[in-house]
């Protein structure tokens, strides 16, 4: 299905009420992370509102498309997300972090349905989607020793990781999994937005070539703009198109992206803005940094 | 006594008795439950001969899963299998599974609930020749502390075979643990085993001291029994397969009828079985107790008897332990 500049316009729009959302819960949790859930705004209005084949209202509809948030400390994007797309009210929202609230501050599975793990410390995303994926293909059919999806499963895994997550090892411990049994029904996506909490990713722990890292371990590697919502649903389409191996599509985000202010600071991965910031913040996303009139003023 | 209804072998004090290692029943179960339903698969992260995760895969080669070296991928990729509808064993050494990927076991297995069995392999200092590095001593400890996780550390090799069949039917996550070397199997197809419930293996008239014991070690826990019975010293003896939950009702009905206890595993005592019945008995029935079982050191090379008998977990030492806890 071809995407019209309407669409493209419209899961823009989406994009904009996640981030506000996201601005609006951390504001109210007064702790949580703020760079990283801004830059993957865009890869999950796109998720949530074109490429999952999900149903809000039955979390655990068996022929669901697979979503698993590995850097689960990202999870306002994903509540902000789900809270848009009808899994529940978006007030619930501003319970993030607070006792009581299903909105923990790292995702639980059993507290909200709709997650499909829980998550938090890093590393171990992918390896659940290749379980769950390896599954899938057991039951949908497919031989292991071939490697290739003989008959296609038509679920899929998608998995999106942190760039400062591909430090841990048992990211790439699944990384070859994934390429032995050439699972090419998972779409990992990495938010390459370059920051950690100590600082630049290179600076931290250099993963550069991302790319050739996970060609050498069989995988089929796309790179876009994170921030281009069509770039990122022509490479999720593309991923489909690869039967022989698993697809990696290397997002690279703006950390903070839309608020100027904070935009590509890594002081911002693990903090919230306080009240007066969060003001201002809405504002640059509602007005895009000034580019357009603020219509809620 | 033995316990008639335990219906242990006919053979129990004989030089014929069977001897086996609990990781057999481990292979033996694992092929019996997934006859039994289609949805068992086995992990190995490259030790399926010596877990004899093998002998699954023999029989079902579509549904094991080779992981290679990496228990951490090992424990997650079971979450996700389980978190797709599968029933996942996953086997290493107790050593790496779960001392290499706790943190993998915690989050995306019992934190996450999916109903995964964590099979700690070569668990103790019977594994032997291996050395320190490879004899898990601290997995109980590790696993209990999870809230949820049930810990079970079978007697011998049919009770593993049971308890390897049993776990299939939970849906909250599981650890088995199991032994390398050959120990006595005393028990029976008709012994009974539930997970959770304490076997009563001996019991005397008038029992001074109950041993409460756990793993292979209760078969020496019977030869101490029965050892001491000759010096009209009568004891109850608990095999209790099931560390967590606990079977309070029972550890607290032994500490009732004898005052004493004595209790007998081959892991650290810091955190291990005896903490966990003291932690029962200190709250409902404070009474006298040991613990025997490694005293805050690692293993070493050597044969298992041989080290067995160096950390103080031979016949002898149960009895002597026994006997001067009368004294208290």
């Amino acid at each position: 299905m071809a995407l019209t500049d309407k669409d493209i316009t419209t899961l823009e729009k989406k994009a904009q009420e996640i981030r506000e959302t996201i601005i609006q819960m951390l504001v109210a949790a007064g702790s949580g992370h703020t760079a990283g859930p801004l830059g993957m705004a865009d890869m999950f209005a796109a998720f949530y509102f074109h490429i999952l084949v999900q149903d809000p209202k039955n979390p655990q509809w068996e022929e669901r498309d697979r979503l698993i948030l590995s850097n689960g400390h990202t999870i306002p994007v994903r509540y902000a997300a789900m809270a848009h797309a009808g899994y529940f009210p978006v007030k619930e929202c501003l319970t993030l972090r607070k006792f009581g609230s299903r909105l923990q501050g790292h995702p639980e599975r059993l507290r909200l349905p709709g997650l499909e793990t829980t998550s938090g410390p890093l590393g171990e995303g992918l390896s659940q989607a290749a379980g769950i994926a390896y599954a899938l293909r057991m039951d949908d059919g497919g031989t292991k020793s071939a490697g290739l999806r003989t008959s296609a499963t038509s679920r899929r895994v998608y998995v999106v990781m942190g760039d400062g997550e591909q430090d841990e090892g048992n990211v790439w411990e699944a990384v070859m999994f994934a390429g032995k049994y050439a699972l090419s029904n998972i779409t990992a996506v990495i938010d390459r937005n370059n920051i950690q909490i100590d600082g630049m990713t290179e600076d931290v722990m250099p993963l550069e070539s991302l790319r050739a890292k996970y060609e050498a371990f069989n995988w089929h590697v796309i790179e876009v703009n994170g921030n281009d919502i069509r770039a990122f649903i022509t490479a999720v389409d593309e991923a489909k198109t690869i039967y022989e191996k698993p697809t990696l599509i290397i997002a690279h985000t703006i950390p903070g992206k839309g608020v100027p202010d904070i935009e590509f600071d890594y002081h911002w991965h693990g903090k919230p803005p306080t009240k007066e910031e969060g003001k201002r913040f809405l504002k640059e996303i509602r007005t895009m940094g000034g580019k357009v009139p603020n219509e809620y003023a | 006594m033995l316990n008639p209804s335990a219906k242990l072998s006919d053979k129990i004090f004989s030089d014929a008795l069977e001897k086996k290692p609990t990781r057999d029943g481990f292979g033996k179960g694992t092929v019996e439950a997934g006859k039994a339903d289609p949805r068992v698969v086995v992990l190995c992260a490259d030790l399926s001969e010596s877990t004899r995760a093998e002998w699954f895969e023999k029989e079902f080669p579509e549904r094991f899963i080779e992981a290679g070296i990496s228990e951490q991928n090992m424990a997650a990729l079971a979450a996700g299998l389980a978190a797709a509808g599968k029933i996942p064993f996953i086997a290493s050494y107790a050593a790496f599974n779960p001392g290499r990927n706790y943190e993998q076991i915690r989050t995306t297995i019992v934190l996450n609930r999916q109903p995964v069995k964590v099979c700690g392999m070569h668990a103790g200092v019977s594994v032997g020749p291996d050395g320190a590095t490879h004899q898990m001593l601290e997995d109980i400890g590790m696993m209990r502390m999870l809230p949820g996780m049930t810990v079970v550390n079978p007697a011998d090799a049919e009770e593993a075979r049971k308890a390897v069949v049993a776990s299939v039917a939970m849906d909250t996550p599981i650890y088995l643990r199991f032994a390398r070397s050959a120990t006595p199997v005393f028990t029976t197809p008709q012994t009974p085993f539930t997970i959770g419930k304490a076997l009563t293996l001996w019991e005397g008239k008038k029992p001074q001291v109950a041993l409460l014991a756990t793993g292979p070690m209760a078969y020496r826990a019977l030869l101490a029994a029965r050892a001491l019975a000759a010096e009209n010293i009568e004891t109850i003896v608990l095999n209790i397969h099931t560390i967590k939950p606990l079977d309070s009702e029972a550890v607290i009905s032994a500490a009732k009828r004898t005052s004493r206890v004595l209790t007998i595993e081959e892991h650290q005592v810091a955190g291990g079985f005896g903490s966990a019945v003291a932690e029962c008995l200190s709250a409902e029935y404070p009474v006298p107790m040991r613990m025997l079982g490694i005293q805050d050191s690692f293993g070493q090379s050597g044969e298992p008897d041989e080290l067995l008998e160096h950390y103080g977990l031979g016949v002898s030492h149960i009895a002597r332990a026994a006997r001067a806890l009368l004294s208290v």
